[in-house]
């Protein structure tokens, strides 16, 4: 049996059709001409591109840190997330608006910044190669950058919802005997799991597509520390939108298929 | 209705012949370190052009990397005239965007390329690696910066110095790719571009020498103070020549073909070769640049032209993909 409910607010035609205009006008004509420029290779010159050793490599670093990167956020941005929530203190509304600040700051100054502070002469850098630790031009300052971009997805989708888990649930449970680390696994992280899943999986897109901050601390060596978004500038100097355009391709592809999944994940969760 | 429509005809008449009637506008389109020398070039220009009787000029500047510059053009950006980094690039208004003819390089003289520059050594003070010539770039412990050849126009003129160099004392060009292939082996950092070179060798500290274009050397040194870095010569190094070209598809379309010629013929003059020996950039002709001579060290120069056959084979030879500088890097 169809049942039709029609909603309380009508506008269903219209705003719909806004949507598929402005998405198709902003995100899937470009991204289809980009299809369309790749089509021209054919394929085996396309497989030619995509596998080439030096871009294997740069697949398997800009994917790599970019999890990393946004692991590293998945724990330190609920911590944040946490402690701006639960927590009242002097300087509260000052770290609540710097954890903004990565996003408003220019990419490139952030990259040129942090190079300074973590290249081998720099204030930091030079106490971690004290103890043999390159953090410049390693995969280790790529990530280290990611982690600036991207820290502020995990805090922001995480606030909300751990300031809508009421206090009195855990104080019931609290009552009915439960120790901290059970109120913990049983109430607040199943509430926290799925905005989560969406801070990282946003931390993680953002980190493979980042250039202007992480091409000053990478060094750029072939086989070594070349990203990906690195490639396809250089494809484009030689002026080869041909192979620009495949490795961007190849991008959307894997991104599109790592973030389908992490999205199934989420329905899961959700759903039991 | 008809005369709704006759206002606004008049209306958008006014608009649009209100800019053209107000000033000219000229957009002459460089790469990065020109900047400073074409601020002054284009006020003196200005001048003249107004002294031969025409009205004044409005002259825009846009600076980027070389190769970014001419992508802009070719996907639209209306450029009078460029003045980019090597003639490689403008190559590709004519190949891709066919917005210039074939033979743009004979329609000015000397090339097309009113000034010129080479590569030389930025040291730090006191030369404490005892850096003289190419030989000491391959030592060990000796560590070079130099921007990544893929990415940056300058980065290319320093590869292809090095090769010059090697070839030159050794003889064949595998000796020679072994030559480049220990030197780029002491590069901790390829930087796309020379700005982000220039950070990592002053600002962060990092390496013993630059490979510089020497106009971005001297600049480096006038603004430091000249307490920091010295400028050491090669005893052989590259001519670097940027060349200048007017667009001739788009001053059709804006009418300004006669003042963007003018424009470029102007850097050949007496004043626009002097500004451009103020700006450090080696000037053409012969009489100014003995002027300037002692700022400038008597070097021996190879050409692109002559001792590569051109960008049209050094690029794909060396730069492209699976050339010269993707095999140093590869894995044996």
């Amino acid at each position: 049996m169809l049942r039709r409910t029609s909603p309380v607010i009508p506008g269903f035609g219209m705003t719909l059709g806004f949507t598929l205009l402005y998405l198709s006008l902003l995100v899937l004509i470009p991204l289809a001409a980009m299809f369309v420029h790749a089509a021209q290779l054919s394929w085996a010159d396309f497989w030619a591109i995509i596998s080439a050793p030096r871009v294997r490599a740069a697949l398997k670093l800009s994917f790599s840190t970019a999890f990393a990167a946004a692991m590293i956020n998945a724990f330190i941005g609920a911590l944040l997330a946490w402690v701006l929530v639960r927590y009242e203190f002097a300087g509260r509304k000052v770290i609540e608006a710097m954890i903004d600040l990565p996003f408003a700051l220019p990419t490139a100054v952030a990259g040129i910044a942090l190079t300074a502070l973590y290249a081998p002469n720099g204030l930091i850098g030079k106490l971690a190669s004290d103890i043999g630790l390159k953090i410049a031009y390693t995969p280790l300052g790529i990530t280290l950058a990611l982690a600036f971009v991207t820290l502020p997805f995990v805090v922001r989708t995480l606030q909300p919802v751990l300031a809508d888990i009421p206090r009195e649930i855990e104080e019931a449970a609290a009552c009915l005997g439960a120790k901290p680390l059970q109120i913990v696994r049983h109430l607040i992280l199943p509430a926290m799991l799925p905005a989560w899943l969406t801070g990282f999986s946003l931390a993680f897109a953002r980190g493979v597509g980042e250039y202007g901050s992480v091409i000053f601390i990478a060094g750029n060596m072939p086989m070594k520390t070349e990203i990906l978004p690195l490639l396809i500038m250089v494809k484009l100097d030689q002026y080869d939108y041909h192979g620009a355009t495949a490795i961007g391709v190849l991008m959307l592809v894997v991104s599109f298929t790592l973030l389908l999944l992490i999205n199934l994940l989420q329905r899961r969760i959700i759903k039991t | 209705m008809l005369i709704r429509g006759l206002t606004f005809a008049a209306l958008a008449s006014a608009f649009i012949a209100g800019p053209v009637a107000a000033a000219q506008t000229l957009l002459n389109v460089s790469y990065d370190p020109t900047r400073e020398f074409y601020s002054e070039f284009n006020a003196a220009f200005n001048k003249h052009w107004q002294a031969e009787g025409h009205p004044a000029i409005k002259v825009q500047q846009s600076h980027g990397g070389s190769g970014k510059q001419a992508r802009a053009v070719i996907d639209g950006l209306p450029a009078d005239v460029v003045t980019l980094a090597l003639a490689g690039d403008i190559d590709e208004l004519h190949r891709i965007g066919k917005l210039i003819p074939e033979n743009w390089q004979e329609r000015l003289p000397q090339s097309s390329t009113p000034y010129t520059s080479t590569i030389v050594f930025l040291v730090r003070k006191g030369n404490p690696k005892a850096i003289k010539d190419w030989d000491d770039l391959i030592k060990p412990g000796v560590s070079v910066i130099t921007p990544n050849p893929k990415t940056s126009g300058g980065a290319r003129w320093n590869f292809l110095a090095a090769w010059a160099y090697a070839k030159q004392k050794l003889g064949s060009d595998q000796q020679a790719q072994d030559f480049v292939k220990k030197l780029y082996s002491n590069v901790p950092v390829l930087d796309t571009g020379a700005r982000g070179s220039t950070i990592t060798f002053v600002n962060n500290q990092i390496g013993d020498v630059l490979l510089a274009w020497e106009n971005e050397a001297f600049l480096a040194l006038k603004e430091e103070g000249g307490d920091q870095f010295e400028i050491i010569a090669p005893s052989l190094s590259i001519l670097a020549e940027p060349p200048v070209a007017v667009v001739d598809k788009n001053v059709e379309r804006k009418g300004t073909r006669e003042v963007a010629q003018a424009y470029l013929e102007y850097l050949y003059s007496d004043e626009g070769q002097r500004l451009a020996a103020k700006h450090f950039y080696r000037p053409r002709n012969p009489q100014i640049a003995a002027e300037f001579s002692k700022q400038f060290p008597a070097l021996k120069l190879v050409t692109v032209d002559k001792d590569f056959g051109g960008w049209k084979v050094a690029q794909p030879k060396f730069f492209n993909d699976g050339g010269v500088f993707d095999q140093i890097y590869q894995v044996q």
